[in-house]
């Protein structure tokens, strides 16, 4: 790059740098699995039924205490009965995000086929993302000492709410022996995480990766602690609707198998999608409010990652908030990083459906993302009632739409301003 | 209700890290230098301070029961919700 084209990026998004190549080249990455659990549903198949049907899974709390709430819907799990899937010492050890995880887990290492006994196991993994670990455990155990006047908690409340207890679980449930660990980045988490996985596999560090997110923060004091900060809507979440709100939680998890593109074409696997690329940027700016420069540069960033150019992207799954400033924020970004092109692709919030899931949301939201990829469907925003001039995309308002598209992109910008940009192709 | 002016000014002469003296009733948040996030918190030690709940919603604050278009309608407002405590 010349010194003068170095002047003339200044101030504009910088170039993400390139992934230097190993001399045996880099591995392809496919998805072989995937599953979920959210108050969509509890499988991948009525998950992509409710995002086919515009259906809406937030609903009116209910929990202990919440009525001193004043914020009371959110996409709870209201059929959750964790003992009809786990045994009394399970329940005993799992915290909600826990349970989440591994049920969204088997969906999808059954679907994948895959077996870890043997060698597999060695260079297989599990990286997943969360905000708040075990939130209910803490909420629950707080209230045992602080409001019950209790002297003693039960014996496994640190193994139980520790933020990587799901990873954990996972690579005793499966006996994936290979690296495992949980990121942290708020809102964005699960998109780092899988993005990590996606590198791990890339660059041949394992050749098979667990990888998504979890959260279950629907308890009093999680959503309390959210009232504080006044961005969340009492009645609806509303993606890019000149109307919108704020955001409506969620709960639930989303995994996936992460494989080696020529493992899984080796033994016969039915390729869901490829993962082509991966950026991350931090916006350095402000613990709670967005930048457009620094979510467009991870978008710009995955795209150059993954080899695409704009015109090939057909669709995005947004971050889609429905906060006044992400919204807004986010479709600046897309505007810029897309130029002319940002009026031909669709961009839709899911957020609208399952709420947003917080560190899982990215791994819910990547359903949505295979479901354009393989079915030709997109996934639309729902709750959409008035157009925003400054939210002027296509936002595939409130129906689904049949559309062929060859890659997509999924956003997460979190608060912290991290930001984490996917890239997927069509297989 | 001097001393709820009073308080109140305090306050937000905290929050914009002003002194009282600069803080008066055609003063809007912005000319104070206090942004979004600023906004919430000086929200919140209103509500401390006076033990009231104020209706604000950060997404749509001109939607706002509560007036937070300069200080004389903060005040105002917050001597509405003190007066409706009894």
């Amino acid at each position: 790059m010349s010194a003068k084209k170095v002047k003339e990026d200044k101030g504009k998004a910088s170039p993400t740098p390139q992934v230097v190549r190993t001399a045996g080249g880099l591995r392809r990455v496919a998805i072989t699995g995937m599953g979920t659990v959210n108050a969509l549903g509890l499988d991948v198949a009525a998950t992509l039924e409710a995002f086919r049907e515009a259906r809406c899974g937030i609903t009116q709390l209910d929990f202990r205490d919440v009525d001193r709430l004043t914020i009371q819907i959110g996409g709870q799990i209201h059929d959750w009965q964790p003992e009809t899937w786990f045994n009394r010492q399970q329940i005993l050890l799992y915290d909600k995000f826990t349970q989440f995880t591994l049920m969204a887990a088997k969906e999808a290492v059954a679907q994948s086929g895959l077996e870890f006994q043997g060698e597999l196991g060695l260079s297989a993994g599990v990286v997943l993302g969360t905000a708040a670990g075990g939130m209910n455990t803490w909420d629950e155990n707080y209230r045992t000492v602080y409001e019950e006047g209790k002297n003693r908690v039960h014996p496994f409340v640190v193994p139980k709410l520790m933020n990587n207890a799901a990873a954990s679980h996972v690579s005793m449930e499966f006996g994936l022996r290979g690296p495992s660990f949980t990121v942290a980045t708020a809102c964005a988490s699960s998109n780092h995480a899988m993005g990590l996985a996606f590198q791990m596999v890339r660059s041949g560090a394992a050749q098979v990766m667990l990888t998504g997110g979890s959260e279950a923060m629907l308890c009093f004091g999680g959503v309390k602690a959210w009232e504080g900060l006044r961005v969340m809507s009492k009645d609806a979440c509303r993606p890019f609707s000149a109307n919108r709100n704020g955001m409506v939680q969620g709960e639930g998890a989303g995994v996936f198998v992460f494989e080696d593109y020529d493992h899984a074409r080796a033994r016969g696997a039915d390729i869901l999608a490829e993962v082509v690329g991966f950026a991350m940027s931090s916006d350095a700016q402000d613990i709670v409010m967005p930048s457009a420069q620094g979510a467009e540069r991870a978008i710009t960033g995955a795209m150059r990652d993954a080899g695409l150019n704009p015109h090939d992207i057909g669709y995005i799954n947004a971050h889609g908030t429905g906060t006044a400033a992400n919204d807004k924020t986010e479709c600046a970004a897309v505007a810029h990083a897309f130029g002319h092109h940002a009026d031909r692709l669709m961009i839709s919030s899911t957020k609208s459906m399952h709420g947003h899931v917080i560190g899982g949301t990215g791994a819910i939201e990547m359903l949505a993302c295979i479901l354009a990829l393989r079915d030709g469907i997109i996934a639309p925003t729902i709750g959409y009632e008035e157009p925003d001039p400054e939210c002027a995309l296509d936002v595939v308002p409130n129906v689904a739409r049949d559309a062929k598209v060859d890659a997509v992109l999924s956003n997460a910008f979190a608060f912290g301003g991290l930001n984490a940009v996917i890239a997927l192709k069509r297989v | 209700m001097t001393d709820i002016r009073d308080r109140i000014r305090n306050i937000i002469a905290e929050q914009a890290m002003l002194d009282v003296d600069q803080v008066t009733d055609d003063s809007t948040p912005a000319d104070l230098g206090i942004d979004s996030l600023g906004l919430v918190e000086s929200i919140f030690a209103l509500e401390e301070e006076f033990d009231i709940t104020i209706p604000f919603n950060a997404n749509e604050p001109e939607k706002s029961e509560f007036d937070i278009s300069n200080m004389g309608s903060i005040i105002a407002a917050v001597e509405k919700l003190v007066a409706a405590k009894g």
